[in-house]
């Protein structure tokens, strides 16, 4: 499956195409197929995200998880601060990162 | 510590305004990402893995109490209550807001700090011996030199779109604690026959094409240094690739077309600007000199009472000597064990601007090896210092030894990364938590960088070690024989790669040789150049 992603331009902070919107979560991303690049373009006009690209990731029962270290990183935030993650709370959420 | 006079505080007043109209054309759709980042750029703001990040120039990482604090000041209201120190002896946040950014750099510009040149193809910040004006070894202070440079560099016209950044190091000691010959250009200040000048190497530097800078001019009169840097850069300027970015450094330059035509062209250069009058006069190099006058030493030459082990351990490991009697040079160790090198609460920011008020004339340095030193502290004071180090959970006593680790920010971070750089850092350190077992090892300065921009300076580590992505895996390649100090070397490949566990055992296994073969006072350098590489790789590799 194809995810897009980008940063929010205001915060920076990394975000994730769900079809009618962004989400801080990848679990809320869904497949853009073929229409990623023109997603991008009308997203990245309108300046609701900022430096988009789109990604390979596969589909787990727990939600979308990018193909690449890299974006499964971004995904959640540094794994050497949990605390500073998008669920601090939760021991585990990176389990799947590395 | 210099301060800013109308000139230097209306540039950066004028520089901030501009990127806040900058910024909201952006926010308002005026201009386009495209148009944008070479704007954000120049004035230190990228988008990195997660957030925006700032990096913030601390001048030849000097810097008072009160711009410390308002490093701590801003860790805490404009990001997540922690800065990161670089080996640049810069400071950066992972977490601004475009939209707070310029609200940050107003503030910064209240303490005469600002984020200019820290990113882009331009001069730098300046970087220099964090033991500048206190070091017994110096001939003289660097930092009116650094200063000078800096003023001469701040939005140099010429010098603005370089083929590729440049980096400039200014040290004045026999003992390079500022790895200069690893820069694009490297000054260290020298006496000849009583006058002051530099020895000047050109075209070092680290990155994908690791070089040590080979000596252009062996002595460069104090008058003409300005002139000389000048044209140095003006021939790399002419002449330094455009046409591809891994081969635009002036490094790539001068071993091109050889050290002695690159010296040839600059000395017809220089001759040429000399004629331009650009070398400050005497009057204005006593002025900026005057900034950096000695502080009033006036404490009693005590020894401090060793009878607490802890603190004598402090003692010998994290103080250096002094060139004044009854002072100590002390370095504070961002390297906890298990801890992310270079990172400090704003907590510990402002209790490190405290103690430099309280005990060290309100002066701090950072070291390109991410730590940070207060240069003059009475040694009556030692212990109180300590003492206040400790509860803030920075006394680690464990300076230039294996868990002194230099590291980049690495995939946790880095948009450019290709694996993580602290993770490993902070294995080595554990495994490596005892110690009497670090200080039986002695000097061991090990560097990671999680590409091969290596921003963690691996290849000046006696171990130096890169992390590389194998098809989307983390892997970590070795390198012995490192140096970033006077015995400058370039660090080798000892073979395959590691995942993040073997290159901890890897890393073990070559300290266990170490301590099988080192004679005498050896360092681990030092016994790997003596006895070469295959008793390390036959105990690692099998």
């Amino acid at each position: 499956m194809k995810l897009l992603t980008g940063n929010e331009l205001r915060s920076g902070a990394v975000t994730w195409w769900t079809g009618n919107g962004w989400s801080l979560h990848v679990e809320d991303a869904v497949d853009v197929g073929e229409h990623g690049e023109a997603v991008l373009h009308a997203e990245e006009g309108a300046r609701r995200v900022n430096a988009p690209y789109i990604i390979d990731a596969v589909a787990t029962p727990q939600g979308p998880r990018p193909a690449h270290i890299k974006d499964r990183v971004r995904a959640l935030g540094p794994t050497v601060r949990p605390d500073l993650t998008l669920k601090p709370a939760d021991p585990a959420a990176g389990d799947w990162i590395i | 510590m210099y301060k800013y006079d109308h000139f230097d505080q209306s540039i950066v007043d004028a520089r901030v305004a501009e990127f806040r109209d900058q910024v909201n054309r952006r926010i308002a759709g005026e201009i386009t990402e495209d148009q944008f980042k070479p704007l954000r750029l120049m004035n230190g703001l990228y988008l990195q893995l997660h957030a925006y990040m700032l990096r913030v120039a601390i001048p030849y990482g000097t810097l008072d109490s009160r711009q410390m604090r308002m490093l701590a000041h801003i860790a805490r209201k404009y990001d997540r209550d922690y800065g990161h120190f670089t080996t640049r002896q810069n400071i950066q946040y992972n977490w601004i807001k475009l939209e707070e950014c310029a609200d940050l750099l107003e503030e910064l510009a209240t303490v005469e700090m600002h984020a200019i040149q820290t990113s882009g193809n331009c001069i730098r910040n300046i970087s220099s011996d964090q033991y500048a004006g206190a070091a017994a070894d110096e001939v003289a202070d660097p930092r009116p030199w650094a200063e000078l440079l800096r003023q001469w560099s701040t939005f140099h016209p010429e010098f603005s779109y370089l083929p590729r950044k440049f980096k400039i190091a200014v040290i004045a000691s026999p003992e390079d604690r500022a790895a200069m010959r690893l820069h694009d250009i490297g000054l260290e200040l020298v006496r000849q026959n009583g006058e002051l000048g530099a020895r000047v190497f050109v075209g070092g530097g680290m990155g994908r094409t690791p070089m040590i800078a080979p000596e252009i001019n062996p002595f460069v009169k104090a008058d003409d240094l300005l002139s000389y840097i000048e044209a140095c850069l003006r021939v790399y300027n002419r002449y330094g690739r455009r046409d591809n970015i891994y081969k635009a450094r002036i490094k790539i330059l001068v071993h091109e077309i050889g050290e002695d035509e690159y010296r040839r062209q600059v000395a017809e250069e220089f001759a040429h600007v000399k004629t331009l009058g650009i070398d400050p006069p005497l009057a204005e190099l006593e002025r900026i000199s005057a900034f950096f006058a000695p502080p009033a030493f006036d404490a009693a030459d005590v020894e401090p009472d060793r009878s607490d082990p802890d603190f004598a351990v402090w003692l010998d490991q994290n103080v250096k000597p002094h060139k004044q009697a009854g002072y100590a040079i002390v370095n504070i160790s961002l390297k906890p064990i298990g801890g992310i090198p270079g990172d400090a609460t704003s907590a510990q920011i402002d209790m490190m601007a405290d103690l430099a008020e309280q005990y060290g004339f309100d002066e701090l340095r950072v070291t390109h090896a991410q730590n940070i030193v207060l240069p003059h502290v009475a040694k009556r004071d030692l212990h109180a210092v300590w003492q206040a180090l400790r509860e803030a959970d920075l006394a680690h006593a464990n300076l230039d030894l294996i868990s002194d680790i230099i590291a980049c920010p690495g995939l946790d971070y880095c948009s450019l990364a290709n694996a993580r750089s602290i993770p490993v850092a902070q294995k080595i350190a554990t495994r490596f938590a005892d110690m009497d077992r670090q200080r039986d090892l002695g000097e061991l300065k090990l560097k990671i960088s999680g590409c091969i921009n290596a921003c963690g300076h691996h290849h000046a580590g006696h171990i130096g070690i890169l992390g590389v992505d194998r098809k989307g895996v983390e892997n970590y390649q070795l390198t012995f024989g490192g140096s970033g100090a006077e015995d400058v070397s370039i660090g080798k490949i000892i073979g395959p790669g590691f995942d993040e566990d073997g290159v901890v055992d890897a890393v073990e296994k070559a300290t266990e040789v170490y301590k099988t073969l080192r004679e005498g006072d050896e360092r681990f350098i030092d016994t790997y150049r003596r006895v070469g590489l295959e008793p390390f790789k036959e105990a690692i590799y099998g």
